[in-house]
C-alpha cells in the first residue's frame, strides 16, 4: 500500500482523470465559471493543494516538465512535498526554472518571468467562490452568477472605500472574466492580477475541498474590479530586492533581528536566482546587502 | 549575507523520522500490535471504519496505530486509501430486520416481541476508574446468554407502529432509481435524503452529537423518542447482473437507531409520528442516535416546516460535517501565507501613514 | 456481443488518453487552431480514428453519447464505442455529454443539444463533428483563447452554420462546444467564440 509504484501514473485512476478532464474542457469553454467536479480524497489534506494536485495529475504527461511553487518559492515545504509526490508517482522531470516548465503548479503567486504559449499554470484554490464571504450559501451564489447579479460585490468594495479610503482587498482580489463571470483569482496578491490579463499561458484552477474547477483560456480579458474614481491599483513596493536589485517585482519581508531590522527580497526565488546569475555572468557586482 | 532558506526536503525527511520515533514511544514498552488495537480498542476501530467509509477490521487498526491514536488522522488515512479502490459493483441494501442481534433496546415500549437485550454497554456502569485494569487481568467470563428467540421475531419498533398507521410509512425503494453517492458526484443542493444520510454516516461524531443535542435544547425541536437501537451483524449480498442471483459477501456489524418524532397532521394526512434514522458501522450508539436526530431535523423542508435552527439547515450541516475536509482547511493555516500577509502589511502601513498625515493636518489647522 | 470482433483500442490507455486529452484541451484553449491528432486505432468506418480517440479518452460509464444516424446505422460502431468506453449510447440528444456527427451537412441544429442551465451551464453537449476539411481561412473569430482574430472554417456544414454559431454565442453562458475532426486533425470552437465575419 505504501509502495507508490503500485499506484497509477500520476496517482489518480483513469476514471477519475477522465471525470476531471471533462470538467477542465467545460471550464475552458466557460471561462471563469466554476465547474463542479467529484473531487477525490487525496493522500494530502484538503486545503493543502488537493484541487491543484488533481488538476495537475489529470493534465500531466510523461514528457511534461513540472515546476511547483508556494509563495513564489520552489523550496517552501509544501512545494517540495507536492513536487516529490509527482516525481514519485509520475516519474516526470521537474525544474525550478519558470521558462523550462510546461506545467507549473502554484499556491499564492504567479511567477515574475512572463509565461508563454503552451505553458499551463495550475492554481491551488481554497475558496473558489468570490461571493462566498458576502453570501455563505452556495444555492444563492450560484443564482447570483446565473443572473450576473454582482451588486453585492460592488457594494462591498464601495463600503471599503467609504470606510478606509481604499478598496481594502489586497489578495484574492476579484476579477471579471471576458466581461461575464466574476472570478476569484485564488489568494494571489493583487500585485499579480494584471499578469492574468491576456496571458498567453492556459490558467487552470482547482479547489479540491470545495470540489470546483475553473479556467482562463490564453488571451482572455481579465479585469480587476474597480470604480472610475477609485481605479484598481496593484501593490507597489518603494524599493527593489536586496539580493538581486530587481524592481517592480513582489517582495517578501524578512525580519533579520528583534530591533526592527527588516530586509526585502524577491518572493519568486527562481527569478531572484536567475537575476543574480545573470549579474555574475555579466561581470556586474552583486547588490550589496544593507545590514 | 542573507541566504534564503533551502533544504525543505531534508527538513521534511527529518521531521518524518522524528514522527516515527515519537509514534513508537519508549522502546522499553512492548510495541502495540494491530491485533491488540482491533480487539481492545474496538470502538475506536468502529469509528474509524464508519467515518472512513470503509469496513475493514485490519486497515482501521493499522491506521489508528500509524496515526498515534489521532482518530481523525486515522479516518483520513482510510479515506485516502479508499479513494484508490476500484469498484466492482454495488451491494444489495442490508436487511437490519434479519440482524443477528447483540443488543436491542427500545425506550418507547416496556416489552415487545424479541424483548429488550441489554448486551455489551457502558450504560449503568458506574464511571469509577477501575484500578484492576492496570494489571493484566484474568480473562473476564461471559455471562450465560439468555436464549434469544428466533431473530426474525424481533420486528422493528417503527414497523409495529406502522401497522396501526401511527407513524409515517418508510419510504419505499424503487429498484432502478439511482442512489446518490457524494464520493462520485459533487454535493449539490437541495440534497435529497439518500445523499444527506450518506453525508451524515461519514460525518464527524462530535459535530453530529452537538447538532443533535442542540435540537433537544430547542434549536429545532423534534420531540424524539428512541424507538429502537439495535446492534449486531447483518449479511451483505451482491447480485451480479451476469449471475442473476444474490451471493453473500460476508457479515458486518452495524448499529441502527430509529427515532420516533412527533408531527402534527395536516388537512391531507392524519396526525402521525415521523422518523429519524441513523446507521453506523460497528458499535456506535452515540453516533447513530445523533445521526437520527439530525436526519429528522434535516427533513424540515420535506415535512413543510420552517428552517429556523442550524441542525435543520442542510447546506450548513452537510458543508461542515466532514471532519477530513474540516481538519484540512483549519490546519492549512499552518502553511505559509507570507505573500498575502505582506500585501495586508503594505496596505495597513499605507493607511496608517494617511491617518497620521490627516491627524497632523488637523492639529495644524 | 462477440468481443473478438471489436477493433483494438488504445495500445497504452494511460498515456494515449493523456495525449489525446491534451490535444483536445489545447484545441479548446486556442479556438480555430488546427492540430494533428496522431492515433493508431482503427475504428469501424465511417467513425474517424480522431473522433474515436476523443471518445476513448473522455467517455466512460458516467457519460452518455449520441451518434448521428449515419454512425448509429453501423452496429460495429456502437459495439466499438461501448466495448472500449463502457458509455451509454442514447437517442436523446439533450441527454448526451458527447455527440458524434458523421454527416455534418444534415446535422441537427445546435439548439437540439443540451446547452446547460443558467446555474449549471457546464451540463451541455460537446459535439464532435466529422468534416472533410479544416482550414485557417474563411470565418473570422474573436474571443478567449484568440489573441486578436482567428480565421477558421470547416466543410461541409449546413449553409446557416455561421448564423447558428452566432446564436450559440448569444446564449452565453449557455451553449454547446464544438470539436471538428478530419481523419487526422482536430480543431475546436467553444461557445465563447464570437464570429465577426462569415466570409
Ligand atoms: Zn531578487
Amino acid at each position: 500500500m505504501s509502495d507508490a509504484a503500485s499506484y497509477n501514473f500520476a496517482y489518480l485512476d483513469e476514471q477519475t482523470k477522465r471525470m476531471i478532464r471533462r470538467a477542465l474542457l467545460k471550464a475552458v469553454a466557460i471561462p471563469g465559471y466554476q465547474v463542479p467536479f467529484a473531487s477525490r480524497e487525496m493522500p494530502m489534506p484538503y486545503g493543502w493543494g488537493t484541487g491543484g494536485v488533481q488538476v495537475t495529475a489529470s493534465v500531466l504527461g510523461a514528457d511534461d516538465t513540472l515546476k511547483v511553487i508556494d509563495q513564489g518559492s520552489d523550496d517552501t515545504t509544501n512545494a517540495v512535498s507536492i513536487r516529490k509526490f509527482f516525481e514519485r508517482t509520475a516519474g516526470i522531470a521537474t525544474t525550478t526554472h519558470t521558462s523550462e516548465a510546461t506545467v507549473i503548479q502554484t499556491r499564492h503567486r504567479i511567477p515574475e518571468a512572463p509565461l508563454g504559449e503552451g505553458q499551463i499554470l495550475v492554481y491551488q484554490v481554497p475558496i473558489p467562490e468570490p461571493l462566498r464571504f458576502l453570501e455563505p450559501r452556495e444555492t444563492e451564489t450560484r443564482r447570483l452568477h446565473a443572473l450576473e447579479d454582482y451588486g453585492l460585490m460592488h457594494v462591498k468594495l464601495y463600503e471599503d472605500i467609504a470606510r478606509h479610503g481604499h478598496i481594502a482587498t489586497t489578495y484574492a482580489y476579484p476579477v471579471k472574466v471576458d466581461g461575464r463571470y466574476i472570478m476569484d483569482p485564488s489568494p494571489t496578491p493583487k500585485f499579480d492580477n494584471p499578469k492574468m490579463d491576456m496571458c498567453p499561458a492556459l490558467q487552470l484552477f482547482g479547489a479540491g475541498r470545495e470540489k470546483r474547477i475553473y479556467a482562463l483560456p490564453p488571451y482572455t480579458k481579465v479585469v480587476s474590479l474597480d470604480f472610475e474614481d477609485h481605479p484598481f491599483e496593484p501593490t507597489k513596493f518603494d524599493r527593489g530586492c536586496a539580493l538581486c536589485g530587481s524592481e517592480g517585482i513582489y517582495l517578501d519581508e524578512v525580519v533579520t533581528d528583534d530591533r526592527g531590522g527588516r530586509m526585502f527580497v524577491c518572493s519568486d526565488t527562481d527569478y531572484c536566482e536567475s537575476r543574480r546569475a545573470e549579474a555574475t555572468e555579466g561581470g556586474h557586482a552583486l547588490h550589496e546587502v544593507p545590514r | 549575507m542573507y541566504v534564503a532558506v533551502k533544504g525543505g526536503e531534508a527538513a521534511i525527511a527529518a521531521a518524518h523520522t522524528l514522527l516515527a520515533k515519537e509514534r513508537r514511544g519508549d522502546p522499553a514498552v512492548p510495541e502495540l500490535t494491530t491485533d491488540q488495537i482491533r480487539e481492545q480498542l474496538a470502538l475506536a476501530v468502529d469509528r474509524v471504519m464508519s467515518e472512513g467509509s470503509l469496513y475493514d477490521r485490519d486497515l482501521a487498526p493499522l491506521a489508528i496505530k500509524q496515526a498515534r491514536g489521532d482518530l481523525i488522522e486515522a479516518i483520513f488515512l482510510v479515506r485516502a486509501y479508499r479513494s484508490t479502490l476500484p469498484r466492482f459493483g454495488y451491494a444489495q441494501p442490508i436487511d437490519t430486520s434479519a440482524m443477528s442481534i447483540r443488543r436491542r433496546i427500545s425506550a418507547t415500549f416496556k416489552d415487545l416481541p424479541g424483548g429488550q437485550v441489554l448486551g455489551p454497554t457502558f450504560d449503568y456502569t458506574h464511571r469509577l476508574l477501575d484500578d484492576s485494569l492496570n494489571e493484566v487481568a484474568a480473562e473476564p467470563t461471559a455471562p450465560a446468554r439468555r436464549p434469544i428467540a428466533d431473530d426474525a421475531n424481533a420486528p422493528h419498533v417503527a414497523d409495529l407502529l406502522g401497522e396501526q398507521g401511527l407513524i409515517e410509512p418508510n419510504p419505499q425503494a424503487t429498484d432502478d432509481a439511482p442512489v446518490a453517492d457524494l464520493t462520485r458526484d459533487p454535493l449539490a443542493f437541495p440534497a435529497e435524503r439518500d445523499l444527506r444520510l450518506q453525508s451524515l454516516a461519514r460525518g464527524d461524531e462530535g459535530l453530529l452529537l452537538a447538532l443533535g443535542y442542540s435540537t433537544q435544547r430547542g434549536y429545532g425541536r423534534t420531540h424524539p423518542f428512541a424507538g429502537e437501537i439495535r446492534m449486531g451483524s447483518v449479511e451483505v449480498h451482491l447480485a451480479p447482473e451476469e449471475l442473476g442471483f444474490e451471493v453473500p459477501l460476508g457479515t458486518i456489524v452495524v448499529t441502527e437507531c430509529e427515532m420516533v418524532n412527533q408531527f402534527k397532521g395536516s388537512a391531507e394526512s392524519p396526525p402521525q409520528f415521523t422518523r429519524g434514522y441513523g446507521l453506523t458501522f460497528g458499535h456506535s450508539e452515540r453516533k447513530s442516535m445523533s445521526m437520527a436526530l439530525v436526519d429528522r431535523a434535516l427533513r424540515t423542508r420535506e415535512l413543510g416546516e420552517e428552517v429556523v435552527a442550524p441542525a435543520q439547515d442542510e447546506e450548513f450541516v452537510l458543508s461542515h460535517v466532514d471532519n477530513v475536509q474540516a481538519t484540512g482547511f483549519v490546519e492549512h493555516l499552518k502553511l505559509p501565507h507570507y505573500v498575502d500577509f505582506q500585501a495586508e502589511l503594505q496596505l495597513v502601513r499605507q493607511m496608517r501613514r494617511e491617518w497620521e498625515e490627516a491627524n497632523r493636518k488637523e492639529a495644524a489647522e | 456481443m462477440s468481443t473478438s470482433a471489436v477493433a483494438r483500442g488504445f495500445a497504452d490507455p494511460v498515456h494515449d488518453s493523456q495525449k489525446v486529452f491534451r490535444r483536445a484541451l489545447d484545441a479548446m484553449a486556442h479556438p480555430g487552431r488546427i492540430a494533428q491528432l496522431g492515433t493508431h486505432i482503427e475504428p469501424p468506418a465511417p467513425l474517424f480514428a480522431t473522433s474515436a480517440s476523443l471518445l476513448l479518452a473522455l467517455a466512460d460509464y458516467e457519460t452518455c453519447v449520441w451518434l448521428d444516424d449515419t454512425l448509429a446505422e453501423v452496429p460495429a460502431i456502437a459495439e466499438f464505442v461501448r466495448f472500449h468506453t463502457g458509455t451509454r449510447l442514447t437517442r436523446a440528444r439533450r441527454e448526451a455529454e458527447f455527440a458524434v456527427i458523421a454527416e455534418p451537412e444534415h446535422m441537427p441544429p445546435l439548439t437540439a443539444f443540451a446547452s446547460g442551465t443558467p446555474e449549471y451551464p457546464d451540463r451541455s453537449t460537446t459535439l464532435i463533428i466529422q468534416v472533410e476539411t479544416l482550414a485557417n481561412r474563411g470565418w473570422q473569430f474573436t474571443g478567449p483563447g484568440i489573441r486578436e482574430c482567428a480565421s477558421f472554417s470547416a466543410a461541409p456544414l449546413p449553409p446557416d452554420f455561421p448564423e447558428q454559431l452566432a446564436a450559440n454565442r448569444a446564449r452565453f453562458p449557455l451553449g454547446v462546444d464544438l470539436i471538428f475532426t478530419t481523419q487526422t486533425e482536430i480543431a475546436a470552437l467553444p461557445r465563447t467564440c464570437r464570429i465577426v465575419e462569415a466570409a
